[in-house]
């Protein structure tokens, strides 16, 4: 069975306050389970558990359909994005240049998944497609520093920078 | 009123409501389309892509449990083109479909299994690519595979719709679309109430309950234990089925025999404990009309309501019975004074039940309910795998000449009997209630307003002056709307059943498989239903407090009903939870 480890909840007051003070004004209206989604993508950055158990408690969406909803759309992120923002490329170039197996060494290393952040906050891990280097294929960057010609081998070398 | 039309299928002329979908039509007209999600008033979603149809000038093909009817129209159901098409779509199906079904629990049962052979689908198409298994086996009545997952979402919109529960729905999409919790939660973290009714709509090996035969074997092969078990009232109405009985025949003999054949030291009848609850739970209510409320009291004998009230309604907690169930007051006397009249350590009696129920798995477990030092039950096992173990013992059930339950708890009123149908519990306590306080047997003992299977039914009686208003109600989202009048004074009553299952227990989520075609083509509630009022009807012991067995216990060992060592013994305690943790 498939699992997945939330990082901890960092929420503050203000911010519970203004997803409850949106529902308020919004928790008769038809159809909102999106919108109340994408309101507490606003306000926290990416959707925490806790918020979500908000939005069911108060609306009486089952909190199981506001998890479909959110896992449907690519537009949310149940994580915060790290400190650090790994993207790996997956586009054609770096892919027949086997950017998978960096990826797979990755997942490894860090112990999530692609779209997932490790639980210290530290690493968020996505995918993109094309950042225009294919001349240095493979390609990862990690926020503002672009890695090429890679192999597996060098991933926790890099981490380790960070 | 929807008007009618006429349309034809198949060459057939068909006459229905406008408002009707082609596969209604269809069945109607005789004519089964075959379709793996669709079920009536549950699920009409279009997802499986079975049932789809040819319809005179429309574009491609239709499916037919979501296509409205129109008057005029030509439907064809069984054509070159959409034989073909079938047959595709149930090979693609299998290409990511875990296989086993040799030793699947559904293997013969499952409906894409049975499908595929109509079809002559070619199993290894695309190859053997059999996913690995995906299963959740947190819960402690089923086990969830994954990898025998259609995505039909009859499991998601029993929970949904009929039980107001939704701990599971769809989740991701594309190829990784699957059915889970939030947050990928196992089922044992959720609110789900164990009631199993996502067991017995799935069309494949997906959702089956948790196997506890093992246990059973086991107990009967060791030497140095007593061996008792016990089946509830709606078992004997519906085993029958796993054996090519036709629906609603009554097997109570049968069943009596099978089991001394298992080798149990002694085969008892839960519908004697059924009696007994009636007594307890009468005492209960009069009690509370002597004292003012708290009301509505409300029956605690279905364990899925239980866990459901707790989460849901903590508020009406107090107002739940604080009598136990029939099967754990069964299992209570069983291990006390059972155990006294053979002179035997309780800890050497193994007591199993057997229930139309997976609720009952739970039931077992908490707090509560081990009266005598000991659980009041040792295994709780469902129907089904009462039927897979006389298979397997080559017990040829058909041929078995009626038996009776043994002598101690062996005799049962016709009230217990028809506990195991909606209405069942209350008709059974009014018929002793009404006897206790007009000191007059009533005009008929046939309650008949509060049987059947409407979403809620109510009733009021005059009991010389003393106005007694009842409700009954099965299925918890229909539970979910009555308690929800209750609390914002809309309705009051003195007395109300409550049912976690649509129909009752004869519905249970323990009860045998039965195909999405027959569940939306017959009505499996009433049907089932029938055997139990048909015993009933032909019985002279009618009424619980008539039963010799109850008199004899409370006048050797319990005293009166609510004695103090009836609360020992036979009630228990509820507790609070939270949905989400």
């Amino acid at each position: 069975m498939k699992t997945i480890q939330t990082v901890p909840f960092t929420g503050t007051k203000e911010q519970e306050q203004q997803l409850l003070a949106w529902l308020d004004d919004h928790a008769d209206e038809d159809g909102i389970a999106l919108q109340s989604l994408q309101m507490t993508q606003q306000i926290y950055g990416y959707i925490p558990k806790e918020a979500m158990i908000t939005i069911a408690t108060v609306t009486g969406i089952p909190l199981s359909e506001l998890y479909g909803i959110t896992t449907f759309y690519s537009q949310f992120r149940l994580f915060p994005i790290g400190e650090y923002k790994i993207s790996v490329c997956l586009g054609t170039a770096c892919y027949v240049k086997g950017t998978q197996a960096v990826l797979d060494k990755l997942i490894s290393t860090l112990g999530v998944e692609e779209g997932e952040t490790t639980p210290d906050g530290k690493f968020s891990l996505e995918t993109c497609r094309c950042i225009g280097a294919c001349g240095l294929a493979p390609v990862i960057t990690i926020n503002d520093d672009v890695y090429g010609r890679l192999t597996a081998n060098e991933v926790e070398r890099i981490l380790a920078n960070y | 009123m929807s008007e009618n039309v006429t349309l034809t299928i198949n060459g057939i002329s068909v006459t229905v409501p406008s408002d009707a979908t082609i596969i209604e039509a269809a069945f109607k007209a005789g004519v089964r389309i075959p379709t793996l999600c669709y079920l009536k008033d549950l699920n009409a979603i279009g997802a499986c892509r079975i049932c789809l149809v040819e319809v005179a000038g429309a574009r491609g093909f239709q499916a037919a449990c979501v296509a409205p009817v129109a008057d005029g129209m030509v439907v064809n159901t069984n054509t070159p083109a959409l034989r073909n098409s079938r047959k595709g779509t149930l090979e693609l199906i299998l290409s990511n479909h875990r296989s086993d079904c040799l030793s699947c629990p559904k293997n013969t049962e499952c409906e894409l299994q049975s499908l595929c052979y109509e079809y002559d689908v070619d199993m290894y198409k695309y190859g053997n690519t059999d996913p690995e298994p995906d299963i959740d086996d947190s819960a402690v009545h089923l086990i969830r595979d994954n990898s025998k997952c259609i995505l039909c979402r009859r499991c998601t919109a029993a929970c949904e719709k009929n039980q107001h529960v939704s701990v599971i729905g769809l989740s991701q999409r594309g190829y990784d679309t699957h059915i889970g919790s939030a947050f990928e939660m196992p089922l044992s973290e959720t609110s789900c109430v164990h009631c199993g009714q996502c067991i017995v709509v799935c069309p494949t090996g997906a959702l089956t309950e948790r196997d506890d035969t093992d246990k059973v074997w086991a107990a009967l092969d060791d030497p140095t234990k007593h061996v008792v078990i016990a089946p509830a009232p709606s078992v004997r109405a519906q085993l029958g089925e796993c054996f090519g009985m036709p629906i609603g025949t009554n097997v109570e003999g049968k069943l009596a025999a099978a089991l001394r054949r298992l080798g149990f030291d002694n085969v008892f009848d839960v519908d004697t404990a059924a009696d007994l609850t009636i007594l307890e739970e009468g005492t209960e209510l009069l009690h509370r009309v002597k004292e003012g409320g708290p009301f509505p009291l409300i029956t605690s004998c279905s364990p899925g309501w239980i866990k459901f009230c707790e989460y849901y309604f903590p508020e009406f907690v107090p107002n739940l019975s604080s009598c136990k169930s029939p099967q754990q007051m069964f299992g209570a006397l069983t291990k006390s004074y059972f155990a006294e009249k053979i002179e035997k350590d309780p800890k050497d009696i193994f007591v199993v039940s057997v229930m139309p129920c997976t609720a009952k798995k739970f039931e077992i477990t908490r707090d509560h309910q081990s009266a005598n030092g000991v659980p009041d039950i040792d295994v709780s096992i469902t129907t089904r795998e009462l039927a897979s173990m006389i298979k397997r013992a080559g017990i040829m059930f058909d041929k078995l000449e009626d038996e009776k339950f043994d002598d101690v708890f062996g005799i049962a009123s016709g009230a217990g009997h028809i506990f195991g149908a909606t209405g069942g519990v209350m008709e059974a306590a009014l018929r002793t209630v009404v006897e206790i306080v007009t000191e007059q047997k009533p005009e008929s003992l046939e309650f008949t307003d509060v049987r059947g299977v409407e979403a809620i039914k109510e009733a009021e009686y005059d009991l010389n002056g003393l106005v007694v208003k009842v409700a009954v109600t099965s299925g918890l989202e229909n539970a979910y709307k009555l308690l929800n009048m209750i609390k914002n004074g809309e309705k009051e009553y003195h007395f109300v059943e409550i049912m976690a299952c649509p129909g009752g227990c004869v519905n249970g989520g323990g009860q045998p498989t039965q195909s999405g075609f027959v569940r939306s083509t017959i009505d499996l509630r009433a049907e089932r239903a029938k055997a139990l009022y048909n015993e009933d009807i032909g019985m002279e012991l009618r009424t619980s407090h008539e039963n010799p067995t109850i008199k004899e216990l409370y006048e050797t060992y319990l005293e009166e009903p609510g004695s103090h060592r009836a609360h020992e013994l036979l009630h228990t305690e509820y507790m609070t939870r939270e949905i989400y943790k």
